[in-house]
């Protein structure tokens, strides 16, 4: 945590920002779990839910920012202060990404609803969404103790995710080829598997600012990368 | 909440305001003995107003000194009630918070410390709690006083689900000023139920093969090979193969469902993995041997203890090394090697072999139930497409991770990492 200043006011205004930030991590958590959920029983109640809660994450987002901004003219911080409110911006603009891409999954339960997902590839996308949200929760988990070590562990995990998704990307075209009466829900899953893979990426930039804000360096080399769908053929 | 001594004198004694009523009481008699009557009356209504107002004063005072409250020294307290109080949210083994009205956690209790990580003493509650269901609880039962309930499911690293409460500690007739949030584990139950449906699902779904065939050949034997022994003979090894198939099917549900229900409870146990190895090795020797392949364990000198359950690290590892005998069984050899934990990474077991590999698309799918890279090549090898998903429930539940590598062409690597 930054250190207490001599006006209380501004570390309430701190303390506010990072409450906010935990707040809207746990609506994002939840929106990306409940959506996938929904895919996976085809629940369009559930999807209904998700659709109408991101426009809280929208207001949270706005509310974040112009506190933030507020906070920047009234108090002219520097150094760690001012890191810690840049990365309250970022952080929440990852978030609401989060939300919006929970939220393009839930519309897509509809149209996917009436062939059903089959049973393997609904195994692989709970598979992959519980590799994405394990990050997004460590992610948030590392956020409120501003452990810069955990979060550069967090960072270098992300290869795991676009592993699975290589693979669900394969099976789906595989899918599509065998039948082209597949292709419309196959479709829409590719979408949802990218949806899902995205938010692991939203949570490995969590990471990073993190990792900024609490050292004031970028963390150094390449992130690991293991997403080979852009070259990928299938040999019919 | 209040603790009250049993000792009701040494209440009158310690009380300052009693005391002070008594002599006010004892000053308005001896003006009234002096006829000073208007005096009296006022003492005497002082004394009574001193008395009408004490009880409400203590019941203001009491839930902040059992609040635990870091930062009220000791001494002030009447007797040890915050020793007391703290050591008993403390005893009580299922996670407890208490908060104050501005949502600070006050006081966590071991349990919730266990279940959700330690904190900082006064930190927001949502530096552990971010669920929008339990804040809106939260907030609720602070701008109303009601008592509210929310299930709550965890899933990561295992699920759980809790039933979560939130409850103002208010003493009759006043206004709360801080609350209990308390979880009530309830994964059990609630894993009961999703296991029976799942293994209605998938059991119907695997089962029905073995039937199927079981069925055409119990027709065929009531009818066209009805008296033809050599034709029913090898019918019969048929059947006793897919019944023996099922029969495993179901063994390996069984354990993945027994698995299930407690992946939430980490083994407190410690294993030395070096007899553990050695064990694995000497039970799989015979199946080695029948499919002609060599396994080599290279163990280090001293013990190397993890806290693992002992009967499931055999099964974790006998899983792996059977796999690797079965679908390694090219490469003649396998290879059982322990690394012992070394700063910063726990120990290590990795078991290689040298059979054709496992292509890259498969392998983060692995673990998945009923994943099966060849579809034929499992059944022939009598796998269930289980045993990978039970060892990974295993190791999550051990709080392990399973990597593996393969190299087409060269062979696989399996590491349980610790």
């Amino acid at each position: 945590m930054t250190q207490s200043h001599i006006m209380t006011a501004y570390d309430e205004e701190l303390r506010f920002l990072s409450r906010r930030i935990a707040e809207m991590g746990g609506m994002a958590e939840q929106m990306a779990s409940d959506a996938v959920r929904a895919l996976v029983n085809a629940d369009a109640a559930l999807a209904q839910r998700v659709i109408s809660d991101d426009a809280i994450l929208d207001a949270a987002e706005r509310e974040i920012t112009d506190k933030a901004i507020l906070t920047i003219a009234r108090r002219q911080p520097v150094a760690n202060d001012l890191r810690e409110i840049m990365g309250s911006i970022r952080i929440a603009s990852d978030l609401e990404r989060v939300g919006d891409l929970g939220k393009n999954t839930a519309k897509r339960v509809i149209a996917v609803q009436q062939s059903g997902v089959p049973r393997a590839l609904a195994r692989g996308m709970e598979h992959l969404s519980e590799l994405a949200l394990a990050q997004l929760k460590d992610v948030l988990d590392v956020y409120t103790t501003r452990s810069a070590e955990k979060a550069q562990a967090i960072r270098d995990r992300d290869e795991e995710i676009d592993a699975m998704y290589t693979s669900l990307f394969r099976e789906l075209l595989t899918y599509m080829m065998e039948d082209p009466r597949n292709i419309t829900s196959c479709t829409h899953l590719l979408f949802c598997a990218k949806n899902i893979e995205r938010i692991g990426d939203h949570a490995t930039n969590i990471a990073e600012t993190i990792y900024y804000m609490t050292t004031g360096t970028q963390p150094d080399g390449e992130r690991p990368k293991d997403d080979n769908t852009a070259t990928m053929t299938v040999q019919g | 909440m209040a603790l009250t001594d049993d000792d009701g004198k040494i209440r009158w004694r310690q009380n300052p305001y009693t005391l002070l009523a008594g002599l006010l009481i004892l000053v308005a008699a001896l003006a009234a003995a002096m006829h000073a009557i208007a005096v009296a009356v006022v003492l005497s209504i002082g004394a009574v107003a001193i008395l009408a107002y004490q009880p409400s004063r203590n019941a203001r005072t009491e839930p902040i000194a059992a609040s635990v409250n870091e930062t009220l020294p000791v001494t002030e307290a009447p007797r040890d009630n915050i020793g007391i109080t703290r050591a008993a949210l403390s005893a009580i083994d299922m996670p407890l918070y208490l908060i104050d009205g501005r949502e600070n956690i006050v006081f966590q209790n071991g349990a919730a410390a266990e279940a959700f990580g330690d904190i900082e003493p006064n930190a927001h509650i949502t530096t552990r709690l971010r669920s929008p269901a339990i804040l809106d609880c939260v907030r609720e039962t602070i701008a109303t006083g009601n008592v509210n309930t929310v299930e709550y499911t965890e899933r990561h690293p295992s699920t759980r689900v809790y039933l979560v409460r939130v409850a103002p500690i208010a003493p009759e007739g006043s206004r709360p000023t801080h609350f209990i949030l308390s979880f009530r584990d309830i994964s059990e139950s609630r894993v009961v139920e999703r296991m029976r449906s799942d293994f209605v699902a998938n059991a119907s779904h695997e089962l029905r093969t073995p039937l199927a065939s079981l069925q055409g050949f119990i027709e065929t034997l009531q009818g066209p090979a009805k008296n033809d022994p050599k034709a029913g003979e090898r019918f019969l090894g048929i059947m006793l193969e897919q019944v023996q198939r099922m029969n495993r099917l179901v063994d390996d549900l069984l354990s993945l469902s027994r698995l299930e229900l407690k992946a939430h409870i980490a083994p407190s146990d410690r294993v030395d993995l070096l007899p553990l190895l050695g064990h694995v090795r000497d039970a799989l020797q015979p199946l080695a041997a029948s499919l002609d392949v060599e396994i080599v364990v290279d163990l280090p000198n001293d013990p190397v203890f993890v806290a693992g359950d002992r009967d499931e690290l055999i099964q974790v590892f006998e899983n792996l090394v059977q796999n690797a005998c079965k679908y390694g069984q090219e490469g003649k050899r396998i290879e059982v090697t322990l690394t012992p934990a070394t700063k910063g990474q726990g120990a290590e077991v990795s078991i290689r072999d040298f059979g054709p590999g496992i292509a890259e698309e498969h392998i983060p799918r692995l673990t998945e139930r009923f994943y099966r890279v060849n579809v034929e090549a499992s059944r022939s090898k009598k796998g269930t497409g289980l045993g990978l998903a039970i060892v990974k429930h295993i190791l999550t539940r051990h709080r392990a991770r399973l990597i593996v590598q393969s190299e087409m062409g060269k062979g696989s690597v399996f590491t349980v990492r610790f």
